[in-house]
C-alpha cells in the first residue's frame, strides 16, 4: 500500500492564533496528491511549518512546502540538507506564466478566425494560380527544349499509376458491373424489361461510372502517393537539394507525375468500363438467364459510340485534376510530419469533390450537346 | 480532499523496488546482454554496472549500438539473451505491469526531444504526471509544470508555447523538462547536446550536471560529445567489438591501449576538449571567488529556512 503524506495542526499561542503544521510522512510526487488538496483548503493563518517529521522529499513536495510558507507567510523548520537544497532550487523556479496560450473571447475568437479563414483563402487562390502558371511555364520550356522532358521518369510514373493499379481497378469495376447488372434487372422486372439492364450496364459505365469510379480510386491510390511523397522530399530538403543542384523539381518531380496521371486515367478508364460490361454479362449469364455472348452483342447495338468519347474525354481532365491536387499539397508541406498528413488529406478530398463537381458540369453540357 | 486515495492502485515505491536484488548502489545492472538484427549481432555478451548518482557517459562509434543498449534498458527493445536489472528488476523479463513499476521512477530525452507536437511545452510535462498520478489536482499539476520548465532554463513564457515554435535548444530544454516531471532516480540522455551550438551545449551540459547534484540524479548519458565528457561525466563506458570494453574515468581510460580508445582519446579534437575543460576550471574558480561576494540574497533564505 502506497505511504501518503499527512499534517498535523496546533494552533498558535497568543492573540494572532496563527497556528503551527507539522508534516509526516514522504514528501514525494507519489504521496502528496491528497495533502497538497487538504492544505489549500486551509483558511486560518499559519506561522511555521515544521519538517522534521517529514520522510523523504523531492521536488513536488519541496514546491507544496515552498508555496505554502509563501502564501502564509510561515517560517519552515526543521528542514534536513536535502529539503533546503531542493526548497532553494523551487524557489529558484517560480514562476506565473500562462499553460496555453491566451485565447480571445468567444465573439472575438470566431471572428478572428473567420478572418483567418478568408485570408488563408486569398492566399490559397493566388498561390494555386500561382502553382499552374508555373507548370505552364516549365511544360512550355519542355515542349521547345524536348531534351529536358525526363522520359523516364514519366514511364515510371505511368507505371505506378497506371499498370500497378490495374488489379484493383479491374476487381473494383468487375463487382460494379455485377452490381448494377443485378439491381437494375431487379428494379426493372417490375414492368417486365428486365433485357433493358443491359443499357443500363452498357451506357452507365462507358458515360460515367467507369471514368468517375477509376477516377476515385486513382486519386486515393495515386493522389494521396504524389502528396506525401512530394511532402516529405520538401520536409527531408530533398527539393531543396535538386534546386541548389540545378534541377528543376517542376521537371524532375511534378511534370512526370501530372502528365502520368492525365495519359493514363482514360487507358484506365476504358478497361474499367470493358471490366465492368463483362462482370454484367457474367451475372446476367448466371442469375438472369441471359448469356453472355448474347449480352456482349446486345451492348453493340444499345450503347451510341458517342458514351464511349464522353468518358474519354472527361478521363483526362480529371486526370489532370488529380495529379494537380496531389503535387500542389505536397508542394504546400512546411514544418513538421503531421502536415504531410494533413495535405495528404486535403490533396485526396479536393480531387474527389473537383471530380464529381465537374462530372456534373460535363453531364449537362454533353446532354445538351445532343449527346444523350 | 477530492479523491479517496484508497481507490488508487499504488505504483511501486522506491523502498519497494528494493526489497529484490537491489542494493542501493548500481540503479542498471546488465548481464551478458545480446542484442541482434536477424544475423547483425549487435551486443554479444555485454555487461555493465551504473553507479548510483553518477553521470556515465557511452561512446562508440557509430553503429556500435548505443542506442540499441539505451532502447534495450528502457524496454523499448527486447533483447536477445541476458539479463538487464533496473533497480533490482529484471527488465527482459518483466510483465507490462512490472515495467510500469519502474517506469515512473526513470526520465529520458530522445534525440530529436520527441515532444508532443500537439501540446503546449507545459502540457507535455503534464502528460507522465496526469498518467502515473492521476491523484494530483490541476492547479497542482499546472505549478508543477510551471517550476519544472524554469528548473531546465526555459523562460516561464515557454510553458505556453507549441514544440513547432521552439529552437532546437529549447526542445531539448523542454524534452528534459518532460523527462523529469516524475522526480525521476534515473535520467537517459541520448546525444543532448548533438545539433546545438558550442555555447548552447556548454550550457546544457552545466544544466545536467546541476540538476544531477541537486536532484540526486543518476545520468545514463550517450554522446559524441567530447566536451560533454570532459565537462561533465563522472566515468565512460566505451563500446566497441559488441561490448562494453572499458568502463572508467577518462585517465583511466587513456592508460587502455585498445587502439580505438587511444585514437577517440587522443585525436586532435579531444585533445581540444581537454584544454578547454581545464580553461573553464580555472575561469570557475575565478567567479566562484566573486559570485561568494555577492550572494547576499541566498543568505536571506537560508536564514528563512533554519536547518534541523
Amino acid at each position: 500500500m502506497r505511504e501518503w503524506a499527512d499534517f498535523s495542526w496546533q494552533d498558535g499561542d497568543g492573540d494572532s492564533g496563527r497556528g503551527a503544521i507539522a508534516l509526516h510522512g514522504p514528501m514525494l510526487v507519489s504521496s502528496v496528491g491528497p495533502l497538497d488538496e487538504r492544505l489549500r483548503a486551509i483558511d486560518r493563518p499559519i506561522s511555521t511549518i515544521d519538517l522534521s517529521d517529514a520522510g523523504q522529499i523531492d521536488t513536488v513536495g519541496a514546491w507544496i512546502v515552498w508555496r505554502l510558507a509563501e502564501q502564509h507567510g510561515a517560517e519552515i523548520t526543521g528542514a534536513g540538507d536535502q529539503a533546503t537544497r531542493l526548497l532553494e532550487v523551487v524557489q529558484g523556479a517560480q514562476s506565473s506564466a500562462d499553460i496555453r496560450p491566451q485565447q480571445l473571447g468567444m465573439p472575438m475568437r470566431a471572428l478572428e478566425d473567420f478572418g483567418r479563414f478568408m485570408v488563408g483563402l486569398g492566399h490559397g487562390t493566388l498561390r494555386v494560380i500561382a502553382f499552374l502558371g508555373a507548370i505552364v511555364l516549365s511544360f512550355g520550356g519542355m515542349i521547345r527544349h524536348p531534351r529536358r522532358i525526363r522520359g523516364r521518369a514519366i514511364v515510371r510514373q505511368m507505371e505506378l499509376v497506371g499498370v500497378a493499379s490495374l488489379p484493383i481497378v479491374g476487381l473494383m469495376s468487375f463487382l460494379i458491373g455485377i452490381v448494377i447488372a443485378q439491381q437494375g434487372a431487379a428494379q426493372l422486372s417490375q414492368f417486365g424489361a428486365e433485357s433493358l439492364s443491359v443499357n443500363l450496364v452498357g451506357r452507365l459505365t462507358l458515360r460515367e461510372l467507369g471514368v468517375l469510379m477509376t477516377a476515385i480510386m486513382v486519386a486515393g491510390r495515386s493522389g494521396s502517393a504524389f502528396a506525401a511523397q512530394l511532402g516529405t522530399m520538401k520536409l527531408t530538403e530533398e527539393i531543396d537539394a535538386m534546386r541548389t543542384i540545378g534541377v528543376a523539381p517542376m521537371e524532375a518531380l511534378i511534370i512526370p507525375r501530372i502528365l502520368a496521371s492525365v495519359l493514363m486515367m482514360p487507358l484506365l478508364g476504358f478497361y474499367a468500363s470493358v471490366i465492368a460490361i463483362l462482370g454484367g454479362a457474367v451475372i446476367s449469364d448466371v442469375t438472369l438467364g441471359v448469356p453472355a455472348v448474347s449480352f456482349l452483342l446486345r451492348i453493340r447495338e444499345v450503347v451510341p459510340v458517342y458514351d464511349l468519347y464522353i468518358g474519354l474525354i472527361k478521363a483526362p481532365v480529371f486526370g489532370l485534376i488529380i495529379g494537380l491536387a496531389g503535387c500542389y499539397q505536397g508542394m504546400q508541406v512546411e514544418g513538421n510530419a503531421e502536415e504531410v498528413g494533413l495535405r495528404t488529406t486535403q490533396a485526396v478530398v479536393q480531387a474527389i469533390f473537383m471530380v464529381i463537381v465537374l462530372d456534373a458540369f460535363f453531364a449537362v453540357f454533353f446532354s445538351n450537346l445532343g449527346w444523350n | 480532499m477530492g479523491s479517496d486515495p484508497g481507490n488508487i492502485v499504488p505504483p511501486a515505491d522506491a523502498e519497494e523496488l528494493g526489497t529484490e536484488r537491489y542494493d542501493g548502489k548500481y540503479p542498471i545492472v546488465i548481464d551478458g546482454l545480446q542484442n541482434a538484427f536477424g544475423d547483425n549481432v549487435i551486443h554479444q555478451d555485454l555487461a555493465l554496472k551504473v553507479r548510483r548518482g553518477e553521470i556515465l557517459g557511452v561512446v562508440g562509434g557509430s553503429g556500435t549500438g548505443k542506442s540499441v543498449l539505451m532502447r534495450s534498458i528502457i524496454g523499448l527493445q527486447r533483447p536477445t539473451g541476458g539479463t538487464i536489472e533496473v533497480f533490482g528488476r529484471d527488465i527482459t523479463a518483466a510483465g507490462p505491469d512490472e515495467v510500469i513499476g519502474v517506469r515512473n521512477h526513470w526520465g529520458v530525452l530522445f534525440q530529436g526531444g520527441a515532444l508532443f507536437s500537439t501540446l503546449t511545452v507545459a502540457e507535455n510535462v503534464e502528460v507522465p504526471l496526469k498518467q502515473f498520478y492521476p491523484e494530483l489536482s490541476a492547479e497542482l499539476m499546472h505549478e508543477i509544470a510551471r517550476y519544472k520548465v524554469v528548473l531546465t532554463g526555459l523562460p516561464g513564457e515557454a510553458a505556453s508555447k507549441y514544440p513547432s515554435e521552439l529552437s532546437g535548444g529549447m526542445k531539448k530544454r523542454a524534452g528534459l523538462a518532460r523527462a523529469l516531471a516524475l522526480d525521476p532516480e534515473l535520467l537517459f540522455l541520448d546525444e543532448p547536446t548533438a545539433g546545438l551550438d558550442p555555447i548552447g551545449a556548454a550550457n546544457f551540459d552545466k544544466l545536467i550536471r546541476d540538476l544531477t547534484d541537486t536532484l540526486g540524479l543518476t545520468v545514463f548519458l550517450i554522446t559524441h560529445d567530447l566536451d560533454s565528457l570532459y565537462a561533465i561525466c563522472d566515468r565512460v563506458a566505451v563500446l566497441a567489438d559488441k561490448q562494453v570494453i572499458a568502463v572508467g574515468t577518462i585517465p583511466e581510460l587513456l592508460e587502455s591501449d585498445h587502439p580505438w580508445i587511444q585514437e577517440y582519446f587522443n585525436g586532435p579534437r579531444s585533445r581540444a576538449a581537454r584544454d578547454s575543460r581545464d580553461r573553464a576550471a580555472e575561469l570557475t574558480v575565478a567567479e566562484g571567488d566573486a559570485a561568494r561576494e555577492q550572494s547576499a540574497p541566498a543568505a536571506a533564505l537560508h536564514g528563512k529556512i533554519t536547518g534541523a
